[in-house]
């Protein structure tokens, strides 16, 4: 406990420096919060793998709180929180709050009993802003633990607006029209898709996103589950024809690579660097999650009149709008008066428009958000994807398999499949890898 | 005696004219035109990824990201934005904050090991206690345990103890991980030493802890140095145990904001080589300032006698 306090002491002196430099901290009603007690002084630790740039909204967004109720939030971001997450868990030394980006890990952090279930005010601001979907990636074994946090929208292509305008080429509203529209590119000369899937030890992820988007296209919502269940084989036909269907993009010489290369390049460029070649005009199509916004240079505009934007990837018909994602889960490891409070804040609407206002590149799934209150249009873009009524919301399946297959086969059988592989036999690898 | 002189002579004159021959033909390939070629062809190629780094840290964003360093010299666009970007405390990092905090980690972290382990080889070499050689071959068999299988452990530990998220994690830990080897290295170092030498401080009545003190240590110097410097750039460059234990941005050390520096989801990446380069500045200042000692104390245990 001195430990704390010696910290809180060095964290004092920094949210007051800051303070002063910040005006937007605008006032809110502070009835729910005060409601836990009287938590002046008290201190929230958070631990999250969000870092700079985007820790910076993340940190001003809690300003309300700490002006309204007198405690102090401490914020650490590191890139290497999935495992030291666990560690500290394990070693007793666990921050009071988590922000832990797969469901996957949640069950683990519950398994080592540090966990502490979400308060019920946090619970009954989930079942007011969320969609049961993502109340139901937050719970484990029936008890509700971690609120939904931000989210970001996996299925959409970037493309340039400019070259669709010159071009005469219209955004398509369904897998058919994507399919003619990426010929009609080809008819005019062109290489329409870029891509890259080189990240490291995680080189791969992009293409499992890739058909995980097909496999919700092509089969729905609900043998996708079974197929993140495991409860219908890796290798069935179902999965069999979304690899197919990726395949038909980037295993085809026509299509790939622009402005890098042929189908092999994809195994060997960086995901970071796959979506440029559309500022060049030497790639037309990429596609990319959201957050993808942030590597284009600065200096480029990313909006619906700009150098570069993004739709969405459409389903098999105009109507049916499946989406692809992913988010962070709130979990606690302490349930003193102020970490409830503190967790009760960032599931509310109060907290979700307040960081709206703050972020780029960042949107929840909150319902109570509004998109106005979004400055950058791909924010709203995906704001609007996610609160669709017609929207069916699936979390990133690699994110949900066990680690042996969703962050380690998974990814290095699809990349054995780019470089030539076929599908069958990548298919059959990944479930032979399936933990029995 | 006549013929007694040349036959203890001969075999010795032989084996030096031996090592004489040996060390002459090392020197003449050494010094070769030929190889010094070579040591400078292979000394350019060994920095020419380092010069590149440091080409890149100076371009602009977009041409890091989409062009290769050497296209600088056919288009050479220099800006210092990348080291404004990582000296950045409103937006970003301030990378200062946390070169602050690797000093604070690194110089206790090289000074606790380096007291403790030239007492104890000095204990392990000259004095005489019940259990001695078991001790030491415990000690010098410690160097096969990994740290990572201790880091869990030590951890539990240092949460009991109350003292997780402070410095005292850093400093002991990076102590222990280190003292096996320095126990070892320097018991050798002191093993060399002439017993004759020791002997006469002890006959004009000196003690353990002054022949310690005016006769070992100013001859352990160089290999003090030589150590000190090892365990410096394995506490500067060291990751994995700095994340482990801090656990608060507020004393982590430079290589971990490093890691944290290209973005949550790697966008940032362009700004890397600014921030390895002001990371490389100290353990480079300090190796060229010491490398005299480096050498010397390598080579040290070997030759000396």
């Amino acid at each position: 406990m001195g430990l704390v306090f010696g910290l809180s002491a060095c964290g004092d002196s920094k949210e007051t420096d800051s303070g002063t430099t910040d005006s937007s901290a605008a006032a809110i009603d502070c009835t729910p919060y005060t409601a836990f007690g009287d938590i002046k002084g008290k201190t929230v630790t958070i631990y999250t793998g969000i870092v700079t740039p985007e820790d910076k909204p993340h940190i001003d967004s809690y300003k309300p709180f700490e002006t309204c109720t007198g405690a102090t939030i401490k914020y650490e971001g590191d890139k290497a929180f999935e495992t030291q997450v666990l560690i500290r868990a394990e070693a007793g030394n666990p921050p009071d709050l988590a922000f832990v980006p797969q469901p996957g890990l949640l069950q683990r952090l519950v398994a080592t009993g540090k966990a502490k279930e979400a308060p019920a005010e946090t619970a009954a601001n989930v079942d007011k802003h969320f969609g049961k979907d993502w109340k139901a990636y937050g719970t484990v074994d029936g008890k509700f633990y971690a609120a939904p946090l931000g989210a970001n929208v996996k299925s959409l292509v970037w493309y340039s607006p400019t070259e669709f305008k010159d071009s005469g080429y219209a955004v398509p509203t369904t897998l058919a029209e994507l399919k003619t529209l990426s010929d009609k590119m080809v008819a005019d000369g062109k290489k329409p898709w870029c891509a890259g899937i080189s990240s490291g030890e995680a080189t791969g992820w992009p293409l499992t996103d890739w058909m995980e988007d097909f496999m919700l296209r092509l089969s729905g919502p609900e043998a996708y589950d079974k197929w993140v269940s495991h409860g219908i084989p890796f290798n069935g036909p179902e999965a069999t024809a979304a690899l197919d269907a990726v395949g038909g993009y980037l295993k085809n010489d026509q299509y790939v690579n622009g402005g890098l290369g042929d189908v092999k390049s994809i195994a060997g460029t960086t995901f970071q660097d796959a979506g440029l070649p559309i500022l060049d005009g030497t790639c037309s199509l990429h596609r990319q999650a959201s957050f993808y916004a942030a590597n284009f240079p600065k200096d480029k505009k990313v909006a619906a009149d700009g150098d570069v934007f993004a739709f969405y990837l459409p389903g098999e018909t105009a109507d049916s709008k499946p989406v692809l994602g992913g988010g962070e889960f709130v979990v606690a490891f302490a349930d003193r008066p102020e970490v409830k409070a503190f967790q009760t804040y960032l599931s509310s609407d109060t907290w979700a428009n307040a960081k709206a206002k703050l972020s780029s590149g960042w949107v929840s799934a909150n319902k109570g958000l509004d998109p106005n209150n979004l400055t950058n249009p791909v924010d709203k873009l995906s704001a609007e994807i996610l609160q669709d009524p017609n929207a069916t919301f699936r979390f990133d399946g690699s994110d949900m398999m066990p680690a042996a297959v969703g962050s380690n086969a998974f990814w290095k059988q699809t990349t054995a499949w780019i470089t030539g592989q076929d599908t069958k036999t990548t298919l059959d690898k990944i479930e032979a890898a399936w933990p029995k | 005696m006549t013929t007694a002189a040349p036959l203890s002579t001969t075999p010795v004159s032989k084996s030096e004219g031996k090592k004489l021959s040996a060390a002459s033909s090392a020197k003449s390939k050494l010094t070769s035109p030929w190889a010094s070629l070579v040591a400078i062809v292979i000394a350019v190629l060994w920095t020419i990824p380092t010069f590149g780094l440091l080409v890149s840290s100076f371009r602009p964003e977009d041409q890091i990201k989409k062009t290769g360093w050497w296209t600088f010299f056919s288009d050479p666009t220099l800006t210092l934005d990348n080291y404004r970007a990582v000296f950045d405390a409103e937006n970003g990092v301030n990378l200062a904050d946390y070169l602050l905090n690797s000093v604070v980690i690194t110089i206790p972290a090289v000074l606790i090991p380096l007291c403790l382990a030239s007492l104890a080889a000095y204990a392990f070499a000259w004095m005489n206690f019940p259990g001695k050689n078991f001790l030491f071959i415990t000690i010098f068999a410690l160097q096969i345990v990994p740290l990572q299988v201790t880091l869990l452990p030590l951890l539990q530990l240092f949460v009991t103890m109350d003292i997780d998220g402070t410095f005292w994690t850093l400093w002991l830990s990076h102590s222990t991980f280190a003292l096996p080897l320095a126990i070892y290295l320097l018991h050798n170092f002191i093993k060399e030493v002439p017993s004759s030498l020791i002997e006469a401080a002890r006959i004009d009545g000196a003690g353990h802890v002054s022949i310690f003190f005016r006769v070992l240590l100013p001859l352990l110097t160089p290999a003090l140095a030589a150590f000190g410097i090892f365990q410096f750039l394995w506490v500067w460059n060291d990751l994995l145990v700095a994340l482990t234990f801090t656990g608060a941005p507020e004393i982590s050390p430079m290589t971990v904001q490093l890691s944290n520096l290209s973005g949550t989801r790697g966008t940032a990446w362009y700004l890397l080589s600014a921030g390895a380069f002001v990371s490389i500045v100290i353990p480079v200042t300090v190796f060229l300032l010491l490398q005299r000692y480096f050498v010397r104390g390598l080579l040290a245990g070997s030759v000396k006698g």
